[in-house]
């Protein structure tokens, strides 16, 4: 997207604030639950205890109560901004539908949890606004037909209402978002190593922005809570409690029909329509060691280590969850066994995709350089996500494209220049930060430079590859890129690696 | 792009989210009542009388129950629907028979319901049945009440305090 492009330029990849949307929902919780501790050691229950001691800490104590107190609200609603763009990115992104599913389903609750924290925390303050939120949350509860006499008749008068309604909200407001601890937990369960605090640059200057916020702008109450009158005029979170206005103007029931009809369209987005994929990853035992490489680069959690099965000498052996598998292919990718050196047998890796085989990705590399001449000839290699390389107008250059970067083999860059099926190789990709399988590029990059197994050879001229991670947008970008890449390659046939069999690797 | 250059297109994004993140934590404002008017609330929960009296099973009804059903006075359980009137300054603003409440139609009935009037002196006249009677009312409560703008009224009842309350 646009926006996204734009925010590359001052944070880069690594800190764009779109690609570390959960991340950054996850710090903002953070600041909320340090910040609530502080809150709370000064908040007294009580009809009107309440009231005064947040007045106490915004004004008596503003150095710090009144900045914790702000902080509390800006990162809720930091965290409300934060969630839905999450949301909206994933579903556009199309990365809710096929395996992805439970991560998207296990959203909706959330978005639920989310909300109601918010809600009983304003009802705590007990101000004007407070009591607006109390008399519409219970006109709007007292709709279903579940409480037997109207809750909302306790805060007809003043000499109606009593200290327990305000026990039930401060435990409310504790046990809902140690609930929603847990809903994020069960959120993150398919995917590995997910994001719990964002890159440390990103965390400061959000907290940074906070703090100058709360210092400029401090968070206050309203009027306090008069049950006598009825709340007219009132600045309104709009983050949290936009629900009340949109039901004062709808009515309950077409209130509760449209938070229905929501959530249920929510929960079947995923299979509307459902992905129609080509098959998981396969393990053919017959060439797994059990190094467990797949398992560790899998994103999506999708891969366990079992016990051998086939008697082999061998203590573990690959086993792939096939309801987790998002058919990435960064396992085939990962694997020592997946070498295109190999001709005594046919190419079949420990591990590989089913519709997607490597001796097919082997196949279409030597057929296209098949058709390459001279002495630029450059193997272009793309995946599903980003520009589709194969329509780019460029000569001497072939494309291969791959469900992802993170799906070769560094092995395969090496075989494509050690047989001279090329001069030079091009790898492309989603933009670094933001990988449609997380950690395609992120994997790709690291075992170019020998910093994650499997390794590309030391032998391998670097000058040789070149790499531009961009979004599906940047077609042109990356066409200049290959162009000017193609440009440099060395001619000099002094400086071109001997096509050399490699005997040993034959024998493997 | 230059480093302090990127700072300074950072600090530019930061500064644009929270003038958002602040400006709509309490902006625009909301009216949710206007100003110059008062709420009446009537809001009431009252169990009216049950629908007809007992009467006495007879012998061969009894015969039929199961021995632990065998009471000799058929209660009905389901009660009768409560009429409400409220008149302010001679006109009626609300009248309604409410039905009970619960499965069973043994619960009491319920209403809620929200008046905004102007400020100032009115005469309140709230009525209610909650018997078979097939005319007038079995309570009634009259009362010259004085509401400023922005006050809230609650229309309130209670049998065992002698019927209709007003809470201010
Ligand atoms: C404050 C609330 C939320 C937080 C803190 C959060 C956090 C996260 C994190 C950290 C990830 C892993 C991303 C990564 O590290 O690569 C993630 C993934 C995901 N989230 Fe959320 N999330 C929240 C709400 C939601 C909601 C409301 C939805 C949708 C209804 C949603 C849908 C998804 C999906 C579909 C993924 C999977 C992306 C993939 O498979 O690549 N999340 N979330
Ligand atoms: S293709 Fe491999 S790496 Fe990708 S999700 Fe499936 S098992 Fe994991
Ligand atoms: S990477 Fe290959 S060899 Fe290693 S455990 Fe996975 S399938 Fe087996």
């Amino acid at each position: 997207m646009w926006s996204e492009d734009c925010l590359d330029r001052p944070f880069g990849p690594a800190w764009n604030p779109l690609y570390h949307l959960g991340g950054l929902g996850f710090f903002y919780y953070w600041v909320v639950a340090v910040s609530g501790i502080y809150v709370y050691i000064f908040f007294d229950t009580g009809l009107s205890e309440a009231y005064e001691s947040v007045e106490y800490l915004t004004h008596d104590q503003w150095y710090l109560g009144g900045v914790m107190r702000s902080l509390h609200r800006y990162a809720s609603d930091g965290m409300v901004v934060m969630m839905l763009l999450h949301m909206l990115r994933e579903f556009a992104l199309d990365r809710h539908r096929g395996s992805r599913w439970f991560t998207w389903v296990t959203g909706m609750p959330i978005l639920w949890l989310v909300i109601i924290c918010g809600i009983t925390g304003y009802w705590l303050v007990w101000d004007m606004l407070a009591q607006y939120v109390a008399i519409g949350t219970t006109e709007w509860l007292d709709w279903l037909p579940i409480f037997g006499e109207s809750i909302a008749r306790n805060f007809l008068s003043p000499e109606l209402l009593d200290d327990r309604f305000f026990t039930l909200m401060v435990f409310l407001h504790i046990a809902v978002p140690l609930i929603l601890l847990l809903v994020l937990w069960i959120h993150l369960q398919r995917v590995t190593n997910p994001e719990y605090f964002p890159a440390r640059g990103l965390a400061l200057g959000s907290l940074l922005m906070l703090l100058v916020l709360s210092l400029i702008w401090p968070a206050l109450s309203q009027a306090p809570a008069d049950l006598a009158r009825v709340p007219t005029e009132l600045g309104i979170d709009w983050y949290y409690l936009a629900v009340y206005p949109l039901v004062d103007e709808w009515g309950a029931g077409t209130g509760w029909l449209v938070a229905f009809l929501g959530s249920l369209l929510l929960v079947v987005l995923p299979w509307l329509p459902p992905l129609r994929g080509g098959g998981a990853a396969v393990v053919n035992l017959e060439n797994c060691n059990g190094c467990t490489r797949c398992a560790v680069d899998c994103p999506y959690a999708a891969i366990v280590m079992a016990p051998r099965s086939d008697g082999r000498p061998f203590e573990r052996e690959a086993v792939v969850n096939t309801k987790l598998c998002v058919e990435c292919g960064l396992c085939a990718g990962a694997c020592p066994t997946a070498t295109p050196f190999r001709r005594a047998k046919a190419l079949a890796p420990g591990i590989d995709l089913a519709d997607r085989p490597l001796a097919e990705v082997r196949r279409q590399v030597e057929a296209a350089s098949a058709g390459l001449t001279g002495q630029r000839r450059v193997l272009l290699f793309g995946c599903d996500r980003s520009v589709p390389v194969e329509q780019l107008p460029l000569a001497e250059v072939a494309a291969v494209r791959l469900p992802c970067i993170g799906a070769l083999p560094p092995s395969f860059i090496d075989y494509v220049l050690s047989r001279n099926l090329a001069d030079g190789v091009f790898l492309s990709g989603c933009n670094s930060g933001d990988c449609h399988n997380r950690f395609g590029v992120h994997w790709t990059q690291e075992r170019l430079a020998g910093t994650r197994d499997p390794h590309l050879r030391a032998r391998v001229s670097r000058e040789r590859i070149g790499q531009l991670w961009v979004s599906a947008r940047e077609r042109r970008r990356l066409q200049d890129a290959v162009q000017i890449f193609q440009d440099g390659l060395p001619t000099d046939p002094e400086d071109t690696p001997p096509p050399t069999r490699e005997k040993a690797e034959e024998a493997l | 792009m230059s480093t302090a250059l990127r700072y300074l297109g950072q600090g530019f994004v930061y500064a644009a989210f929270a003038l958002i993140l602040g400006y709509f934590a309490s902006l625009p404002t909301y009216t949710h009542f206007p100003p110059d008017q008062a709420l009446i609330k009537l809001s009431l929960a009252h169990g009216a009388d049950r629908k007809g009296g007992c009467r006495r099973r007879s012998q061969e009804e009894l015969r039929k129950l199961a021995p632990n059903m065998r009471r000799p006075m058929d209660c009905p359980r389901q009660r009768l629907p409560v009429l409400i009137e409220l008149e302010i300054d001679g006109s009626l603003l609300y009248r309604d028979s409410l039905p009970p409440t619960g499965l069973a139609g043994d619960g009491p009935s319920q209403v809620y319901q929200r008046f905004a009037v102007a400020p100032g002196r009115h005469a309140v006249v709230a009525r209610l049945r909650d018997s078979d009677r097939r005319d007038g009312f079995d309570y009634e409560h009259s009362e010259q009440i004085e509401l400023a703008a922005g006050q809230s009224l609650a229309i309130d009842f209670r049998s065992e305090m002698g019927g209709f309350i007003l809470r201010r």
